[in-house]
Parts: structure tokens; C-alpha cells; sequence
């Protein structure tokens, strides 16, 4: 019966060669304008080596797959972990009870601290009370903030989520918004929701929440200009991803609506629509700092005992909002992808 | 629109038909309504009807011509990769890499055009060869191992999720690609993959034309063409299919080719409408794509099935997602509206065919 199978086959064979002539002899066509050669070779931000003793740790955060947010945090852990002479071990996992397995296994590993995220607290606390026993200093990065000190860690990195909404609340009374809209582009993610509802606790006007499916930009574009559609009243549209904020860049078009688009978090072709006005304004918590600080922190505790925020309060990494008046100044770090 | 295209399906396995059909009184006394409700997708197309009208009642914005053009657009995105979906399950088999494997296709492109600072258009046709070519491996490791589609594609898409994350991260640097917009090409791929136009004062994606194109040439090749009678035969029964000489093998590797285009496809449309891709997208949209293709009348165990019938279930997903949105219910429930209305539209769907097909 299987002797059908072979020259069926390899009918195949030939479209893929054909194919893949047809793609080598489309080469000669290069791109005059864009692409890799025009960007030119940044160096990566680099103070000098330390000569202490090599040191191990392992920053175990609640990334999902791909998140370009996440990179940036990792980036900054790498590049003070070059610069301190530490091997890095970076794992992470969306869900609560796999990180605290990672974090386990970076106990199990003996490394000589530990950086964790507290996305959900409850289900990290036993490990990291192991890790305290094991004598492991552990910091906190990013979130946990109203947590990390009852789990007896160190020190803490990070941007409180309500205080950033709050913020942008104030933001939005300042530039005149009425109706704004909220999209959340994650439902039931804790963090997201504080911003949110940072955002309702200042913002004077009305404010609307929408969840949309963040892992389908075609899905979040359309639920964006339903929702326009639906309720022209909308004048901002609050995006808590720098992704989400160029997608609702388009709805807006689509709809024909007049609302503005500002978000949380940046990325690098973020600050080109930031340039360019089709985005007014971007909280940036500094993920970058985030992961620079927690892996830097740990070397200053092992090498001269210090404690960053004196061991009481968070050392807070945002908010910091980037605009037309200040975009530039960022520009040339983001094309790097470290902002 | 296609709906004057239906014929017979050349080969349906279900109701059992003697070899008197011609002379069975039964079937000649049915009248028309019960014949026509018997059809796999008019289900589907009363569920969806019924659907539209509840959302047009609900949600006033609904009822202009620019809201139904952005559905149709998201029941575009959707649909694009339910009709070789669907063909696949007729055919007997699934593809659970369905819903990475655009995103693959898409990062393949931009990454092939902005690393080597290449025509846009090599990218397109790099990502083409890389979409077939994973198809093609789907196919040939099912027929080879005769391991179940589920554990095939299952392997591939886990494979895959960690491939566009890994190899994107080792070129780039990031865990997204480079804007492309600038480059050459871009300008003329956008125009294919993912322009729009204005019709009545509405604005229309091109996606929603080439939907409805496909959708007509894959009934055409699914109702009129040998290679559609083959597909029906290997979904049907895979031995009794061989034993009259179909192409079993060719016919199960083409399909997965096949969902290969449709990932090119769609992955084209996410690269040249958003400029870049983040490689974790994709994930869970494979199942979107077989309920879709389920609630349009395909059944799980192939043999059976429309393309119709899954161009209307694509709409129904696309027109429910929006519908909440529009009639402003509680965005906490969102997920929980989508469920309900789909097992509802699938049983709606399911007691019409019951209603038609008992005597």
C-alpha cells in the first residue's frame, strides 16, 4: 500500500526547487531604502568590567513567550551582568506555579541570588522562603511591590501600577480628555488592571475599559474600531502596551474617529509614532532599569553589603512619561532596543 | 455571495443511500425546505442570521455600513485559514500548527527582507517556500509514521512557537522584527496583501475579496474537480479510498500544503498591515480556526463537510467578537459571551440539520 507514497511525494520536490530558484534569482533585488544596512552599528551600553569574583544568578520572571517587553528587562540584566562579572541563568514562565518551579531549580542550583517577579504573589511565597533559608538573597523586580517586603526580600525594582495610572489620569486632565477608553490587552492579568484603574481613580472624565485578544493583532485592530464606532464620545484611546498603542493607531483611522492614542511602555517603533504625533504621549517604567538594577543590586549586596532603598523602601523605576518635548533625547537608545 | 454555487457534494458519506436512491419514495416526498435544511450549511447560515439579527437589535452601531465592513474584515483574518482548515478536516485530518505557522510565515519574510536588505518581494516569496515547506513536513510525517494528525501537528506547532521565538531573537536581537515599511516592495506587497478601498462611502479590506474569492474556488474544486472527490474519498474511509485508486498520500500531503498557502497568506496580510510581527503571536488561533470550520458544518471525523458552511462560520466568530463590543456589554464576560454563543450557534446549527433530516 506504501508504494504510492514515494512518487507521490516527490512531486513535490521540483515546486520547492522551482521555488527556491525563483527566490535566489529574485536576490539580485536588493532594497535601496530601509533594512539592516541602514541602521547603523550602536554599541550597547557598557561601564567598564568588574574584577570580583564571578558570581551566578538567576532572574526567574512571568514573561509570555515573545513579549517585547520582557527583552528589555533581560537586556539590562545582561548587560549589568557583564559589566559585574555575574553569569546570568534567565528563565521565566506565564504560569505562577512553573515560576515557582524555576525558581526552585535556580535553589537547587545554588546560584548566589535570585531576581523574581511577584505577578502572583501567593504562589511564590513558599519558594522564596526556601530561597531565604537556603540563605539566597532574593530582590524583586518589576511587580510585587505591596508584597516583596512581608516575603523578607532585599530589595525591590519596579513601577507601582497604581501610582503609573494614577499619573496618566492627571496626564489625561491635563491634555483635556473626556472619554477615554482602557483596552486591556490581557484579561484577568492583575497588573493591568491596576493601571486601569489608576487611570479611573484620577481621570476626571469618563472612562471606559475593552479587553482585547492581544495574541491576534487583526482581532485587537477590529475590536478597536468597533469600539470607535460604537462611541464617537471616545477622544483617548489608553493602550498598556506599546504594541496595542499602534495597532489602536490604525483603528483610529479606520473609524474615522477623532480620538487621540497614548500608552503605557515603549518599544522602538513606538518612538517613531511618538515623533511623528500619531501617539501623544508613553509611561515608560524603564524595564531596562528594571533588569540592570536587580542584577546590579545583588552584586553591591555580595560585594559591599549595600542596600538599595536603605532595605525599607522600593526603588521605583517609573513613571516616567516620554512625549514631542523629550522624544528625541530616547530616540537613539530605543533604535537599539534597549528602551 | 457564493451561495448559488451549491451543488451536491459528489461524494457525502452520512445518510446512508441504497443503490435504488433514484426510486427511494422518501426522499422524493421531502419537500424542498426539509431538502434544503438538510444541507450542512444552512445550519450555520440560520444560526449566523439569527445572530445578526440579535446583534442589529442590540447594537445600533452595528447597523451601518462601516461597522459590518470591519466585520467582515476580522471574519476576513479568520476565514482566510478556515477554508484549507476545513478542507483539511473533510479530508480526515486537523492542523494544530495552524495558528503559529502564519506568524512563522510572517517573520520569515521580514527577517529574509531586512536582514539582507532585500526587495520586500523576496522576503514574500522566501516566506512562501518556508509556509509549503512546513506543510509539506506535516503531510509527509503523517503518511510516513501514520502517527495521528493531532500528535503530527501538535509536535509542529510547539516546534514552531519555539523556532519564531528563538530564531527571531538570534537574528534581530529582539523578540520582534524590524519595521519594514521603508523598503522597496513594501508599497506594492501592501497593496496586494493588505489595502482597502471605498465602496458607497465604505471603506473595505481587500482581505474580505480575497476571502470570498478563495472561498468560491475551493467549493469550485471541492464540488466540480476529481482532485474534490478525492478529498471527500480519503476523509471518508482512507482504505476503501486506496482500494479504488485515489491518491491517498498526495491527497493528504496536498491539504496540508494547502493550509501552508492559507498560513502564507494570512501571515502576509499581519506583516504588510502592522509593518512588524512579535514572535509570540498566533498562539490559540488554531482553534478558533477548527471551531469555526465545526460550527460551519465540518465534522470532526472528515468525510463531511461545505466550504460555505465554514465561510459563515468564520463570519459568525468575527461577527460575534465584534457584536459584544458593539452592544457594549461588560468587557469581563467577553470570553465567556463568545462560548455561549458558539455552543449556541452550534447547536442551533446541529437541531436544524436533526429537524431536516427526520421524517
Amino acid at each position: 500500500m506504501d508504494r504510492s507514497s514515494h512518487p507521490r511525494s516527490r512531486r513535490f520536490a521540483p515546486v520547492i526547487a522551482v521555488a527556491a530558484a525563483a527566490a535566489l534569482t529574485l536576490a539580485g533585488c536588493s532594497s535601496s531604502s530601509g533594512g539592516k544596512k541602514s541602521e547603523e552599528g550602536a554599541a550597547n551600553a557598557s561601564a567598564g568590567k568588574a574584577t570580583t569574583p564571578r558570581m551566578t544568578v538567576a532572574l526567574v520572571t512571568h514573561q509570555a513567550p515573545g513579549d517585547t517587553f520582557w527583552d528589555t528587562v533581560r537586556k539590562g540584566a545582561e548587560a549589568a551582568a557583564a559589566k559585574d562579572n555575574i553569569k546570568l541563568i534567565y528563565s521565566a514562565d506565564p504560569n505562577a506555579g512553573n515560576q515557582a518551579n524555576l525558581v526552585q531549580t535556580a535553589i537547587d542550583q545554588k546560584v548566589d541570588g535570585i531576581a523574581v517577579t511577584l505577578a502572583k504573589p501567593d504562589a511564590m511565597k513558599g519558594v522564596i522562603g526556601k530561597a531565604d533559608k537556603a540563605g539566597i538573597p532574593v530582590v524583586g523586580l518589576n511587580s510585587g511591590l505591596s508584597d516583596w517586603k512581608q516575603f523578607n526580600m532585599l530589595e525591590f525594582f519596579g513601577q507601582d501600577e497604581s501610582v503609573a495610572g494614577e499619573a496618566f489620569g492627571k496626564k489625561l486632565n491635563e491634555v483635556g480628555a473626556k472619554h477615554a477608553l482602557c483596552v486591556i490587552q490581557e484579561q484577568g492579568n492583575v497588573g493591568l488592571t491596576q493601571r486601569c484603574d489608576g487611570v479611573e481613580k484620577t481621570f476626571d472624565g469618563k472612562l471606559d475599559v475593552q479587553n482585547v485578544n492581544g495574541a491576534d493583532k487583526p482581532s485587537v485592530k477590529s475590536t478597536l474600531t468597533a469600539k470607535l464606532k460604537q462611541d464617537s464620545s471616545i477622544d483617548y484611546v489608553v493602550t498598556l502596551g506599546a504594541p496595542f498603542a499602534l495597532t489602536a493607531v490604525q483603528s483610529v483611522s479606520d473609524a474615522g474617529s477623532k480620538a487621540k492614542v497614548a500608552t503605557f511602555d515603549l518599544n522602538k517603533e513606538l518612538i517613531q509614532a511618538v515623533k511623528s504625533g500619531d501617539i501623544q504621549f508613553a509611561v515608560d517604567q524603564q524595564p531596562y532599569l528594571q533588569g540592570y538594577l536587580a542584577v546590579d543590586g545583588l552584586w553591591l549586596y555580595k560585594n559591599n553589603g549595600n542596600y538599595s532603598g536603605g532595605g525599607e523602601q522600593p526603588v521605583l523605576t517609573g513613571p516616567a512619561f516620554v512625549d514631542k518635548s523629550n522624544v528625541d533625547k530616547i530616540a537613539e537608545f530605543a533604535a537599539k532596543g534597549t528602551r | 455571495m457564493s451561495m448559488t454555487q451549491q451543488a451536491e457534494p459528489a461524494v457525502t458519506s452520512p445518510p446512508v443511500s441504497g443503490p435504488g436512491k433514484e426510486k427511494d419514495g422518501r426522499t422524493q416526498q421531502r419537500s424542498l425546505v426539509l431538502r434544503l435544511l438538510a444541507r450542512p450549511e444552512v445550519g450555520v447560515f440560520l444560526g449566523a442570521l439569527a445572530i445578526l439579527v440579535f446583534f442589529l437589535i442590540m447594537a445600533p452601531t452595528l447597523r451601518q455600513g462601516s461597522s459590518m465592513s470591519t466585520v467582515l474584515y476580522q471574519s476576513s483574518t479568520i476565514g482566510i485559514m478556515v477554508l484549507p482548515v476545513a478542507l483539511l478536516m473533510i479530508g480526515g485530518e486537523f492542523d494544530l500548527s495552524s495558528g503559529v505557522a502564519p506568524v512563522a510565515s510572517a517573520l520569515t519574510a521580514s527577517m529574509t527582507a531586512f536582514e539582507l536588505t532585500l526587495n520586500v518581494w523576496v522576503g514574500v516569496i522566501a516566506a512562501l517556500v518556508v509556509s509549503l515547506a512546513i506543510g509539506f513536513f506535516n503531510g509527509w510525517l503523517l503518511v510516513k509514521t501514520g502517527l495521528p494528525s493531532f500528535l503530527v501537528t501538535l509536535g509542529t506547532f510547539m516546534g514552531l512557537q519555539g523556532v519564531n521565538l528563538a530564531v527571531t531573537k538570534l537574528v534581530t536581537g529582539n523578540v520582534a522584527t524590524d519595521d519594514i515599511s521603508d523598503m522597496d516592495g513594501f508599497d506594492q506587497a501592501k497593496a496586494l496583501f493588505a489595502s482597502s478601498f471605498d465602496v458607497g462611502g465604505v471603506n473595505v479590506k481587500v482581505t474580505v475579496l480575497w476571502w470570498l474569492a478563495f472561498a468560491a474556488l475551493a467549493t469550485w474544486v471541492l464540488l466540480r474537480t476529481k482532485y474534490g472527490n478525492w478529498i471527500f474519498a480519503v476523509g471518508g474511509n482512507k482504505d476503501s479510498a486506496r482500494a479504488v485508486g485515489v491518491p491517498v498520500n498526495f491527497t493528504k500531503i496536498s491539504l496540508f500544503v494547502l493550509v501552508g498557502f492559507g498560513a502564507w497568506f494570512v501571515g502576509m496580510h499581519n506583516l504588510f498591515q502592522y509593518n512588524t510581527v512579535q514572535s509570540g503571536e498566533g498562539v490559540g488561533n488554531e482553534l478558533i480556526y477548527i471551531a469555526a470550520a465545526v460550527v460551519g458544518g465540518c465534522l470532526l471525523t472528515g468525510g463531511y463537510g461545505t466550504i460555505i458552511g465554514p465561510v459563515f462560520g468564520a463570519f459568525m466568530f468575527g461577527l460575534v467578537q465584534l457584536g459584544i463590543v458593539y452592544a457594549t456589554w461588560n468587557p469581563d464576560w467577553f470570553k465567556t459571551f463568545l462560548g455561549v454563543m458558539l455552543v449556541g450557534a452550534t447547536l442551533v446549527n446541529l437541531w436544524v440539520r436533526k429537524q431536516a433530516t427526520r421524517r
